[in-house]
């Protein structure tokens, strides 16, 4: 489910429509305007990369870097061939936003990178999509045919002098890809293990070359901005937080589903439009921004906005907006288990610390939650993660961290029950 | 003993000429994973002369396809049944039923996460994030084609459906 309740990503999209994807039906709701607004008026890269500042829109994929000042990093003189990549290999558990858009509204992602090749003065561009969603995968392909022919897409876009080739690249099963150096890894036919950084992929990117990476959500986001103005869409959401955001809500809910809404809006009234608790059960935790962001008891996230700076101060993170949201019933050790198996499976296994340390955070884990937990294991936990986090080349070790820092923090007394009386206090998953 | 039918369908080498013309001429590479979706597609498992036959079609080192047809874990290195279905049981899947889901689908086929049913119709995988937590329980069959939704009475339609 879908639900749009005020934003730029999925403006004027009628779910109810199955041909609401269609070109004719993006052009009709004002899409491909801002890109001929472009070449008629012939807007300068400058004046393009100015308006995405003023939005304050930052990168949706997880890491909220502001995309303005991204894209002004790209060396616009660069005389060779250049890249601009999208990253839509969206794996982070908890995260189903970038799927629904390339369903629903690929015109809007396909428009966004064209402007975005315009205004770095790039020629070619590749859309990384997730390996799980193959039926999305095609329906990229079949957006991208429409563009091709209706002349978006191509050599002398529109009958100017820009010229720009996109194309869709299919993943198959690998969570690593979802960081930006191991997606660049992947794209050139490797193992998707990520690259030390510097250099970053604004000099050395996709086959060597200077290379801008976003997210789905944040390119979607830029025809609207460019359309309506950056500081329209800044007034969407509040400073520093410009816009909407899609939050993907999962878990314990009555309507699991992506909403589009205002950044600052409270977590109370988002949970609200999610249909409320499943079964009218007690709201115990949230995990605000993905399986990577530590957790937050209920009662906190009740007096939380979301947005990067409230979730933030309140001890965790935006990351991509996904809001998974636990009852009462849910054991934090099983819980954390899971999660744990997930960030030890999914390690590309080129750091040490990572490729072990995931391992022994799971293993641990896993006996507390068998009953077998020792007294010593809560501090052999913080020990490992200490040994892991900040020692490795990409964020899945932190990534990996995480969650077990947030639950220790905050659901410590649920461990400590488990070692010492070798069962859960609650039921439930 | 090399598999003397490790050669694709002209079918299959068209697909793959598609995914080429996608990439800069000196960067084939690029190609292997779509080249190898499609090789599994059509013989459903890769073989290692199967994966040859890609290295050797894209002009790269047998051992550069390998090292992708190891890494990502949609790719079968082993024969699986007609059907390979996947389910999801991370934490948000679980949450709605996705561990469930799994449990179900063990107890309905009598076979355990990695196993095929004797007459080789059903492999049981349990799969990570697939990016589709809100329609969880969700199941993939043969890696392209979605379930949402798989509460128990979906799951036996689908399975109905199969057989």
């Amino acid at each position: 489910m879908t639900v749009y309740v005020k934003g730029v990503v999925f403006d004027g999209v009628d779910f109810d429509d199955p041909n609401s994807w269609n070109i004719d039906a993006y052009i009709q709701r004002g899409g491909y305007a801002a890109l001929k607004k472009i070449i008629a008026e012939g807007i300068s890269q400058d004046a393009i990369i100015a308006e995405l500042k003023t939005s304050s829109l930052r990168g949706r994929g997880g890491a909220g870097f502001p995309t303005g000042l991204k894209w002004s990093f790209m060396p616009r003189s660069f005389p060779g061939q250049k890249y601009l990549v999208c990253n839509t290999d969206e794996g982070e558990p908890g995260t189903f936003k970038d799927l629904d858009i390339i369903v629903n509204n690929p015109h809007a992602l396909i428009e966004g990178m064209i402007i975005g090749g315009y205004a770095m003065g790039i020629s070619v561009g590749y859309n990384y999509i997730h390996g799980e969603v193959f039926a999305a995968y095609e329906r990229f392909e079949a957006a991208l045919e429409e563009a091709r022919r209706a002349g978006f897409l191509g050599d002398k876009i529109l009958g100017s002098d820009f010229s720009f080739q996109l194309h869709a690249h299919h993943g198959y099963g690998a969570y690593i890809c979802g960081e930006e150096t191991a997606l660049l890894e992947s794209l050139e036919g490797k193992k998707g293990q990520p690259r030390f950084k510097p250099p970053f992929p604004a000099s050395f990117g996709l086959y060597g070359k200077p290379t801008t990476i976003n997210n789905t959500e944040t390119f979607a986001s830029v025809p609207y901005i460019i359309r309506e103005g950056g500081q329209k869409f800044l007034e969407l959401g509040k400073p520093n937080n410009g816009g909407t955001k899609l939050f993907s809500v999962s878990g314990h809910v009555n309507r699991p589903g992506n909403f589009e809404i205002p950044l600052g809006t409270p977590f109370s009234e988002l949970l609200e439009m999610a249909g409320g608790m499943r079964g009218g059960k007690k709201l115990k935790a949230v995990i605000p921004g993905g399986s990577s962001a530590p957790v937050l008891p209920g009662h906190i996230m009740m007096e939380t906005t979301m947005d990067y700076d409230a979730i933030a101060k309140a001890g965790s993170m935006l990351g991509s907006g996904a809001v998974i949201v636990m009852d009462e019933t849910v054991c934090m050790v099983k819980a954390l288990r899971r999660l744990s198996y997930f960030y030890y499976e999914e390690s590309c296994g080129q750091c040490t610390p990572c490729r072990e340390g995931t391992g022994w955070l799971y293993r641990v884990v896993d006996r507390i939650e068998r009953g077998l937990g020792r007294p010593e294991d809560l501090e052999l936990l913080e020990s490992v993660g200490k040994n892991i986090a900040g020692r490795t080349i990409c964020a899945l070790g932190d990534a990996a961290v995480m969650p077990v820092q947030g639950m220790l923090k905050h659901f410590r007394d649920e461990f400590l029950h488990h070692i010492e009386h070798k069962k859960c206090i609650v039921p439930g998953y | 003993m090399s598999d003397l039918n490790a050669g694709l369908s002209p079918e299959s080498l068209a697909q793959i000429d598609r995914e080429v013309a996608k990439y800069p001429a000196d960067q084939k590479r690029s190609a292997v994973m779509s080249a190898l979706r499609i090789a599994q597609v059509e013989k459903r498992w890769l073989s290692s002369d199967t994966i040859k036959f890609v290295a050797d079609y894209l002009g790269i080192a047998p051992m550069a396809a390998h090292e992708v047809a190891t890494f990502y874990n949609m790719y079968d290195r082993s024969p699986v049944g007609k059907y390979k279905l996947t389910v999801c049981t991370n934490l948000p899947c679980a949450l709605s039923g996705g561990a469930d889901a799994g449990e179900y689908l063990q107890k309905k086929l009598g076979i355990g996460y990695n196993e095929t049913t004797a007459d080789g119709k059903f492999t049981l995988k349990e799969g990570e994030c697939m990016g589709a937590c809100g329609y969880a329980p969700v199941m993939l069959v043969n890696n392209h084609t979605m379930c949402n939704h798989m509460t128990p009475d979906a799951i036996d339609r689908k399975l109905a459906e199969l057989n």
